[in-house]
């Protein structure tokens, strides 16, 4: 066997209570889901921090790249349009 | 050149804006370097910490105080955890990391080759180590590095428990026999100078401090986190009807601080070098258990291979 253990790296999301989404909360090593449930549940939840928990090999996500964020996200920079205070409305029409 | 000066400018501006680093954003190779150094550093003090409490678990007075006892050491695993995690971030090997610790390459926190012979010291660790921790975490929850800030966030909130538990201790030997008393005195008489070592060399005498100021890996200077700490401890150990060991230590109203005597370097640099009183069971202790957990590894290696392989013969013959 390899003196180099093949111990992948997981991204863990905890979802504090049921009716909130899942939330990134940190990384560890394992090497198998079902280790990574089990450690994420001590290294994460020790406090009641959780109600479910995900496990996602780091490998597996692809992310967006940070040079490439200008083009990605500035177009939505100059679209107020796109929110409702963009549009008046008269107080008298009430909450809308 | 020209391309590398102009990066490492804009780097500085987004960092002078306030802006936090990630993981894929452009960092200077020194900047990269500089944080796995104390990450990892930080990540080992952390599980090399767990040792002196270790010490006590087991001779722990009471079941409160060993439940207590037991989570706090749990967490300052935990807090490794995520320390080492975070230094991954940057491309940092964990198992380069372990290795260097193993091999002495690597440093933790001196503090933690000091002796813990008493019951009293497990709450002098909790009040004043974990409280020098705190002023110098506090001061991390606004590191520049995004993933080192959050698991200080982390870290801090946890720390408070253990700050608490080890105050708990001593108000309670402070309030006990004379016998007790003096526990809690001699405890605080061995732990407050190097406590005060724990935040580095003085800021005339720190040389790398400054470049960390500048990316804001460091927000605050070694002196300034010196005399919060003590700022903030003087009274606490008023309260306990303590007295800290040291002649000189009286409150300046000019400048709004405790002044403090001088802190003994060389016995600081002593026990970098090696030569503290536990520098060597420390280490022994790091590398058995290291050893002892090698089956553990390996066993899981081997189910999770087996597994994989199994899964993938089930999705061919499917």
């Amino acid at each position: 066997m390899s003196t180099k253990d093949n111990w992948k790296i997981w991204e863990i999301f905890i979802r504090s209570r049921n009716g909130l989404s899942h939330k990134h909360v940190g990384s560890l090593h394992a090497p198998d889901a079902e280790m990574a449930i089990k450690n994420a549940r001590d290294v994460y939840t020790r406090r009641s921090e959780g109600v479910s928990i995900w496990a996602v090999e780091s490998e597996a996500i692809t992310a967006s790249a940070p040079d490439e964020s200008e083009p990605l996200f500035t177009p939505a920079d100059d679209k107020v349009y796109r929110h409702p205070t963009f549009y008046e409305i008269p107080d008298e029409v009430g909450h809308m | 050149m020209t391309k590398e000066m102009n990066l490492e400018e804009r780097f500085q501006a987004y960092v002078d804006g306030e802006n936090k680093v990630e993981p894929k954003d452009w960092m200077p190779d020194k900047y990269r370097k500089t944080l796995i150094r104390q990450i990892s550093q930080h990540a080992h003090s952390e599980v090399v910490g767990m040792l002196p409490e270790a010490n006590w678990i087991t001779r722990a007075p009471s079941l409160r105080r060993k439940v207590a006892l037991l989570a706090k050491v749990q967490d300052e695993a935990g807090h490794g955890l995520y320390l080492y995690s975070a230094a991954e971030t940057l491309a940092a090997d964990r198992k380069d990391m372990i290795d260097d610790l193993l091999s002495g390459k690597a440093k933790y926190s001196s503090i933690f080759n000091y002796p813990t012979p008493t019951w009293a010291d497990i709450g002098a660790i909790g009040w004043l180590v974990d409280g020098a921790a705190i002023a110098n975490q506090v001061m991390l929850c606004r590191t520049s590095y995004g993933p080192y800030s959050r698991a200080m966030v982390k870290i801090c909130k946890e720390e408070s428990f253990h700050q608490r538990q080890g105050y708990e201790i001593l108000l309670t030997l402070a309030k006990g026999t004379d016998a007790q008393k003096q526990m809690a005195q001699d405890s605080l008489n061995r732990w407050w100078w190097p406590s005060l070592m724990m935040f580095g060399p003085t800021d005339d005498l720190s040389p790398n401090s400054a470049q960390s100021m500048k990316w804001k890996i460091k927000r605050k200077s070694n002196d300034e986190l010196r005399q919060e700490f003590i700022d903030k401890t003087v009274p606490q150990a008023e309260y306990l009807g303590l007295t800290i060991p040291d002649p000189d230590l009286k409150w300046n109203e000019e400048r709004g601080h405790y002044d403090h005597g001088s802190i003994d370097w060389d016995e600081f640099y002593q026990v970098i070098k090696g030569n503290g009183k536990c520098n060597k069971i420390r280490m022994k202790a790091r590398r058995e258990a290291h050893a002892n957990g090698e089956w553990v590894r390996k066993a899981a290696n081997a189910y999770a291979e087996k597994q994989a392989a199994r899964k993938a013969q089930e999705g061919s013959a499917a």
